[in-house]
């Protein structure tokens, strides 16, 4: 993607500064994310049409306020603007600051001038400088700060050809110096200067400061760093405080001198208003829950629809190729390892696009952080932080896109646990299995005016979420780290989401399901399916004579016959073995090896269970919507040793229990190990969730049986 | 950083100060990016509904901030 003729142009700024408004203004659709190379951290790219007609690449950032990073997140930026010489390195630095707040901006932009990188200044928000009465020679600022000035409104696109323009102007070095590096600090620069070659001093100055975020330096020239700091005693953050003080002198002194006009910013008592209700101690929480009912009313109310609509299309899809393609391995890997595992993909988007919907509106208008700040305390008694609630929520949808949003945690700890216990929240890959096991065993009654299956759906729901608050509870006091949690925050005034925007969110995290999860899940089923079509010896092949010898007698229709051959072969498969080798250690549960078949083949995605419970119990030949059929099938099933039904409520609430706390997902761990950088964590999490579940289902089969 | 001063915590909703001091220096070096710096007015807007975290005006925007973060901040009023 990046060719070298293309010009690279960097977005920096502060977080609700009009950062993505302006990143989406310039690329459109025409954008991908992927990841750093390396790293875990997001890498936003697009490509933008410039005036003369040749495309730039566009990278955006994630929202800083100041150089010194604070989390994961931020590291990357500090790592992208001090490395001078590599493929990544920016031409130019467009620094995009809220007009309404230059103070707070412009420490991060002059932080930014100093690194000597080419830089513009994007001034954002202008409509709401000139509703707050505000007004500032942008002449004598650009003066004074050596760099280009653009005014624009990111939130309409006024402003944004200027700044094209300027972009493809020859660019300079900024000329100016802002901060001057103190005298205890200049021998160790100038020896680093000329020892690893950097370009300017304050660089090289960062280069002491921070010496974590210097990954893109050899290791002979880390070693020069860390010789050259530690002869002259420089630790890192030496003069941080102090050079934040020197920055705002000057920038308080700067703006005494640019603003024409002070602000009045009596324009934003709507917000305190709003403040008032919003985060009240009854009406807040009652709106925030209010909230979150009407979320996931909306994602099962509505995504059913798409959702049937994609489940029936890949049947038919997978029936086609299986009744056209000329029958072989091939053709069935096809119809009945990739195709369904494709659709058991897809059939998720609806959910977490409407999931991403909602949160995106949220993030845009600045409630988010209000929830933050209501739940911080709640949260806090939990080993958890405030902001983990947003991935708790997410979580509901699907654990992938929650774990990644837990990078705005900037406490090691509070992130790992949430990490940890997000899977526990009932996602949607587990509403399929939780719907036909209730439908079997609770029965379709009205109490009051709440129907039976209904409170146990929510009962569910509510026990995953009870365990995650429970298990991060106890990790608590299981992990133990000195790095202290803190939270300061900025609580952006209230405003209307940008549609455009939420748009883009929907499409970006959607992608990141699709193809994070996407990867596992297809590679998982089809090894499931290899496990599942093929046994030891020729069993398989002779499937067809061994059920014919068998039921002579029994004058089976066709159909019927067809359905006890495939549960025959799944019955003598590699997968069949293994339910049978399981048997013994789910017994206890109140299992069989069918349900041993079903709970290893939905390792892949939970929701596969009811396909297997299908083709197991001979009926694979109905289709996908006969649930009714399935749940018939399953009701008859017997209990040889009880001559009882298999599913009674005891093992079928066993059942449940196990389902809604087991780690059932390949491409959850998968994301975990990438987010946490190694096994360690991944495999905590399987253990201790197995654990859970098998140890619940257990208590809840004994105790009920 | 005299001791015996008031800290943000002890703010009331509506009252206002001038920030004086700090009395933890890693936290310090976080507020003072935020635009917290020594001599600058900051005014207690109010608490969460479980009283912590606080919400404050400072150099003209809201901050939140938990209230043992916002006792290491010294205020004069």
């Amino acid at each position: 993607m990046s060719s070298p003729s293309r010009l690279k142009i960097a977005l920096v700024g502060n977080p609700n500064s009009g950062k993505s408004s302006l990143f989406n203004f310039l690329t459109g659709l025409n954008q991908k994310t992927g990841n750093f190379p390396g790293i875990t951290v997001e890498r936003h790219t697009g490509l933008s049409k410039m005036p003369d007609g040749s495309l730039a690449e566009i990278i955006d950032l994630p929202g800083i306020y100041s150089i010194y990073p604070r989390t994961l997140d931020e590291r990357i930026v500090s790592e992208i603007l001090l490395d001078h010489h590599s493929k990544s390195t920016p031409d130019v630095v467009v620094v995009i600051a809220d007009a309404t707040n230059l103070k707070r901006s412009f420490l991060l932009l002059t932080q930014i001038i100093d690194i000597g990188l080419p830089t513009v200044l994007a001034l954002n928000m202008m409509d709401l400088v000139a509703k707050s009465g505000l007004s500032y020679d942008l002449h004598a600022l650009e003066r004074k700060l050596g760099v280009t000035v653009i005014p624009i409104n990111a939130r309409n696109g006024t402003g944004i050809d200027e700044l094209k323009k300027v972009l493809q102007q020859p660019l300079r070095t900024p000329s100016k110096n802002i901060f001057n590096i103190y005298e205890d600090a200049k021998k160790p620069v100038h020896e680093l200067r000329e020892r690893v070659g950097v370009d300017n001093d304050y660089e090289a100055y960062q280069f002491l400061e921070q010496p974590q975020s210097l990954n893109f330096l050899s290791t002979e020239k880390q070693k020069v760093v860390e010789e050259i700091r530690e002869r002259y005693q420089f630790f890192p953050g030496k003069f941080q405080g102090a050079e934040t003080i020197q920055r705002y002198t000057f920038i308080q002194d700067l703006l005494n001198e640019v603003t024409m006009k002070a602000a009045d910013f009596s324009w934003k008592s709507y917000s305190r208003k709003l403040d008032t209700i919003l985060t009240h101690k009854l009406w807040g929480y009652a709106i925030f829950f209010l909230i979150l009912f009407l979320i996931f009313q909306s994602i099962f109310a509505w995504a059913s629809y798409p959702m049937d609509f994609i489940d029936t299309g890949f049947a038919r899809i997978s029936q086609f190729v299986g009744n056209t393609l000329p029958d072989g391995p091939i053709t069935r890997l096809l119809a009945e390892g990739l195709i369904p595992g494709i659709g058991g993909i897809v059939i998720f988007v609806p959910q977490i696009a409407i999931l991403f919907a909602f949160i995106s509106i949220l993030e845009e208008s600045g409630y988010m952080a209000r929830v933050v700040f209501l739940m911080d305390k709640i949260m806090r008694k939990f080993g958890l932080n405030g902001k983990s609630v947003v991935p708790l929520m997410s979580g509901v949808a699907c654990a992938i896109p929650a774990i990644m949003a837990t990078r705005t945690i900037d406490n090691w700890k509070e992130r790992i646990i949430t990490i940890l216990v997000t899977p526990l929240m009932s996602c949607s890959a587990r509403l399929p299995v939780f719907t036909i096991l209730i439908a079997l065993i609770v029965p379709d009654q009205a109490w009051g005016i709440f129907n039976l299956q209904g409170i146990a759906l929510m009962g569910l729901y509510m026990l995953g979420f009870v365990a995650a608050l429970v298990s991060a509870w106890v990790m608590k006091w299981l992990i133990r780290v000195k790095e202290r949690s803190y939270m300061i925050m900025e609580m952006p005034t209230y405003r209307w989401p940008k549609w455009s925007n939420v748009g883009y969110t929907i499409v970006d995290k959607t992608k990141a399901f699709v193809f994070e999860a996407g990867k596992v899940i297809i590679a998982i089923s089809i090894v499931l399916w290899v496990l599942a079509s093929y046994g030891p010896g020729d069993v398989i092949s002779k499937a067809q004579e061994s059920v014919l010898a068998e039921s002579t007698n029994m004058r089976l229709t066709k159909e019927a016959l067809d359905d006890r051959v495939a549960a025959y072969k799944l019955e003598h498969s590699y997968a069949g073995i293994i339910g049978k080798a399981i048997e013994p250690v789910i017994e206890p549960l109140g299992y069989d090896w069918k349900i041993g078949i079903a709970l290893i083949t939905s390792f892949a995605a939970r929701e596969v269970f009811v396909g297997t419970m299908a083709t197991i119990y001979s009926i694979g030949s109905a289709t996908d919507e006969d649930v009714a059929t399935i749940k018939e099938r399953m009701k008859a099933e017997v209990n040889p040793e009880t001559g009882g039904p298999r599913f009674t409520p005891a093992s079928g609430f066993s059942l449940l229990v196990f389902y809604t706390f087991a780690m059932q997902c390949m491409s959850t761990l998968a994301v975990v190990y990438r987010e946490t950088k190694g096994w360690k964590w991944p495999i905590i999490q399987l253990t201790y969730m197995t654990l859970l579940a098998y140890g619940s289902a257990l208590l809840v089969f004994q105790a009920l049986s | 950083m005299s001791s015996g001063n008031k800290t943000v915590a002890e703010m009331k909703p509506g009252e206002v100060g001038i920030v004086t001091g700090f009395f933890d220096e890693h936290l310090s070096v976080k507020l003072m990016e935020m635009g917290c710096l020594p001599g600058s007015p900051v005014r207690f807007n109010f608490s969460a509904p479980l009283g912590d975290p606080v919400c404050i005006s400072l150099a003209g925007y809201e901050l939140s901030l938990r209230l043992e973060e916002a006792a290491t901040i010294s205020i004069l009023n």
